[in-house]
């Protein structure tokens, strides 16, 4: 309908868990490209945002269209980086098994894979500089490896829209350094990103759009219009110790991550 | 030679067989966490099997597969039911579950007179393997000749094609089930609905266990179901030595325990033959500790950052 | 029907009134112990004890046999069903420890292979030269009816003495299920306490082996505790209900399998237990399958 559809479009979605609702109402227009960070305190529904957007968890209402499509017609074009623990990673699979499932999509039901898919997602592995692991078995990864592979599978999608679930949790500094390379290239190739965010300090270097989710959207936009004191406060209902409004100071001399007191 | 074919070779192959199409399926269940789901399927399996044999009267496959599949369907359904409701953990839910179907699955054989024919306690709990018999071989040749395959114990050809069924399943889904046993959630984001397939596994599982039934009874079953695969566990890191091995020890469980229920009372100098499901048992719990104590990834893990 | 009545009003003669006794009391111990076995996340590890009693039964059976022994002396047999079932306990453990094979995985493995190997030495049991052999194999499904008053009273006791001991670690044992980490915070001997629950839930397994079965014996531990659950949030009112569910259960389970003797008292009791569980299943105040389907309901409208 509209000329530029939005990349992730939410009407009113509502979601609960046994009885407790987690999500309310949510209504939100992603942009069509670029990087944007979903934010919000522990248990605010971040996760259950995208899980609900890619029908992982069932929904209680609302609607959600990708690129103005449903799901059904818009996977090929989506790509999900789930949380890496969530998997068992002791499983008996290689680096390069694990993102070649990146090119399933591709190769459809039954068929094994063709040589030339299992290249590509080599080269997914090299561009998150994990090409010398491939046939090392995943459980003798370090955690920011682990990460590594599973954006590489992600990578392998070639998705328009990437959905990532807290991508930056508990990886070393080089493999953020790394990740955030391989998200901003995504975001120059005109792809659009949306990433659950924990560390407050990094979110505005880090990312174009926010998204302040507290179980339901407390403000959505461009970072500098959105990512202010007052609208966190609101987030995360005063919870905000001061040495994180000294860290949201655009001259803020404090330069390691911080989180909200939970 | 003929006289193996006619006595023991019916039942060796029921053994193997069924070791062999279990212990493959074991793998998809150990890898998702789920060896408790064998044990759940194999108890619940009991009162839809004998429903099934109530309503047909035969020993016919088909009708004890559906009522099989039907239970353990009801048994998934009242386990994630009792989960949600009593909020209890799921082993207790499974414990709930499975006691009771196996409790009624006992009590439905002995009020149905079903144990008049031949479906009774005894073989719920040990299996028949000492039943089947082969007396049309003749030799040798016996083997590819189709009219003396025939007269095999339906049992036997049943688990044959149980097995056939497995390998292609696993062959044709080999990809597919990989995918949604390391991670479901990314699985169904990309289209490959980690649900149907889960539900293949489930009815491959029922299967299985169904036709295993008649070899070892149904809580050897889940020997046959989880020994392999955690055999095969501790000793590799790879998706395809997984499974090669575990195959590997589902043989040598099958054939080692009829074997041996034969060979140790000969050496023992007993006049009775031993339980060969039972045997079969100890000899993959022979195997489980040699694993668990020699193997790289037993005792503690080995750690292999190179 | 005469004879139903007659076992469950205990008038079936002194034998009788005796086995339907030492059922009751075993059922009354396995609920109100189940409670504690089912909160702290012990039902299955309970089930794999219980299918390791088979290979110390036939073990204890041809040990008795061999050197001129009683073979089917109750209280030896017992003692060989809680060593092995003991044995089992610790494999579990064993098999986990090395993070490889994760505890479900090991449960199943102790579960089968225990109970396999307790059917071979059952059939070397068969092969041997003395008498008895047939009321070994009543111990995997149980057989109430022809127990003796002697038996029934050893099993009444051990009931009784696991029923004291929970009464008495009621308290800290509350406190470990509830929270460990608190409990070991505040000083209480937690991996004692876990031992001690341990070794009540051998003891109630093995006193329930004559009548329920080793099969079934963990439906009685799990079944009343969560039929209970269903019904209340308190522990103090949930364990007795509990143990007033597994005794009703144990009592009309033995009584019906008395009148009709095929019918197997294990599978009979925990059917009982279970037509009782669907009960709470479907009509418990807050939990149940009807409270929850309205309040479903009402949460739906709400949201639309």
């Amino acid at each position: 309908m509209s000329p530029t559809p939005s990349a992730l479009e939410l009407r009113n979605l509502s979601v609960a868990y046994r009885e407790a609702p987690v999500l309310q109402g949510v209504s939100w227009r992603a942009p069509q490209s670029g990087l944007t960070a979903i934010v919000g305190p522990n248990g605010a529904g971040k996760s259950t945002l995208l899980k609900a957007a890619l029908e992982l968890v069932p929904r209680l209402s609302g609607e959600v269209r990708f690129f103005g499509q449903e799901l059904r017609q818009a996977r090929r074009r989506i790509g999900y980086l789930p949380q890496r623990a969530s998997v068992d990673w002791d499983f008996p699979a290689t680096v390069l098994q694990v993102a070649s499932m990146g090119r399933y999509p591709r190769v459809g039901w039954f068929l094994p894979l063709p040589r030339a898919e299992r290249e590509r997602a080599r080269a997914a592995l090299a561009e998150v500089g994990m090409a010398d692991f491939a046939g090392r078995q995943i459980g003798q990864l370090s955690g920011g490896q682990q990460q590594r592979v599973f954006l590489a599978r992600a990578l392998a999608l070639e998705a328009d829209l990437y959905l990532m679930d807290e991508p930056f949790a508990g990886v070393d500094a080089a493999t953020e350094r790394a990740i955030i390379d391989v998200l901003h290239r995504l975001g120059r190739d005109g792809r659009a990103v949306i990433a659950v965010h924990h560390d407050l300090a990094t979110a505005p270097q880090y990312f174009e759009h926010v998204c302040l989710l507290n179980r339901e959207v407390v403000a959505a936009g461009p970072m500098e219009a959105v990512f202010t004191p007052e609208n966190l406060s609101r987030t995360y209902g005063g919870r905000l110790s001061m040495l994180d409004e000294a860290a949201l100071r655009p001259s803020s001399p404090l330069r390691q991550p911080l989180r909200a007191v939970p | 030679m003929t006289l193996f074919l006619q006595l023991d070779f019916a039942a060796l192959s029921a053994a193997v067989l069924a070791c062999l199409a279990c212990g493959l399926l074991g793998n998809l269940l150990l890898l998702t966490r789920q060896s408790l789901l064998g044990d759940a399927i194999s108890h619940s399996v009991l009162p839809g099997l004998v429903m099934g044999f109530i309503v047909t009267g035969t020993r016919a496959t088909l009708p004890m597969v559906l009522g099989a599949m039907a239970a353990a369907v009801i048994a998934a359904l009242l386990i994630s039911l009792i989960r949600r409701l009593a909020r209890l953990e799921a082993g207790a839910a499974m414990g709930v579950v499975f006691s009771g179907m196996f409790a009624l699955g006992i009590v439905l054989i002995e009020v149905s007179g079903a144990r008049a024919v031949d479906l009774d306690v005894d073989c719920v709990l040990y299996g028949q393997l000492e039943a089947l018999i082969w007396p049309a071989a003749t030799g040798f040749s016996s083997l590819w000749d189709p009219a003396a395959l025939a007269d095999m114990p339906q049992e036997t050809r049943t688990l044959a094609g149980v097995l056939a069924l497995t390998l292609a399943g696993l062959a044709l889904l080999w990809k597919e089930l990989r995918l949604a046993a390391f991670d479901p959630d990314f699985a169904a984001s990309i289209g490959f609905a980690p649900r149907g397939l889960s539900l293949v596994v489930l009815v491959l599982v029922s299967v299985a266990c169904v036709a295993a039934f008649w070899a070892v009874g149904s809580i050897l079953v889940i020997a046959a179901l989880v020994a392999p695969a955690a055999i095969a566990r501790l000793l590799t890191d790879s998706y395809r030595g997984q499974f090669l091995i575990s195959a590997a020890a589902a043989v040598a469980m099958g054939a080692g325990g009829y074997g041996a229920a034969i060979a140790v009372p000969a050496l023992l100098g007993l006049d009775h033959g031993l339980n060969a499901a039972g045997m079969m048992a100890v000899v993959a719990g022979f195997l489980l500790v040699l694993a668990w104590a020699f193997g790289p990834y037993g005792r503690s893990r080995r750690v292999a950052m190179a | 029907m005469e004879a139903l009545l007659q076992a469950l009003t205990f008038s079936g003669g002194y034998n009788a009134r005796v086995v339907a006794l030492g059922c009751a009391a075993f059922g009354l111990a396995a609920g109100a112990l189940g409670c504690f076995v089912l909160l702290r996340g012990r039902a299955l590890i309970a089930d794999a004890a219980a299918h390791a009693t088979l290979p110390g039964l036939c073990l204890a059976f041809i040990l008795a046999a061999t050197l001129g022994w009683n073979p089917r002396s109750l209280p030896l047999l017992m003692g060989g069903a809680a060593a092995t079932a003991a044995l089992g306990v610790l494999a579990v453990g064993a098999l986990a420890r090395g993070g490889r094979l994760r505890d479900d995985a090991a449960m199943a493995l102790v579960i089968s292979i225990g109970f396999g190997t307790g059917v071979a030495l059952l059939s070397v049991v068969q092969s041997l030269p003395v008498g008895g052999q047939a009321g070994l194999s009543s111990f995997i499904l149980g057989q109430a009816a022809g127990m003796s008053a002697a038996d029934a009273l050893l099993i009444l006791w051990l009931a009784v003495a696991a029923l004291l001991a929970v009464a008495v670690l009621f308290r800290p044992l509350a406190v470990l299920c509830f929270d460990a980490d608190f409990a070991a915070s505040v000083g209480l001997p937690v991996r004692w306490l876990d031992l001690a629950l341990l070794g009540l839930m051998l003891a109630v397994t093995v006193a329930g082996l004559r009548a329920v079965g080793l099969i079934l014996v963990v439906a009685l531990m799990v079944v009343p505790a969560a039929t209970a659950r269903l019904a209340t949030e308190r522990l103090s009112v949930m364990v007795p209900l509990a143990g007033l569910l597994g005794a009703v259960s144990a009592w009309m389970g033995a009584g019906l399998s008395a009148a009709a003797p095929a019918l197997p008292t294990g599978a009979t009791i925990a059917l009982v237990a279970c037509a009782l569980f669907l009960l709470a299943l479907l009509f418990a105040p807050a939990r149940g399958v009807v409270a929850f389907a309205l309040r479903q309901r009402r949460l739906r409208r709400e949201a639309a």
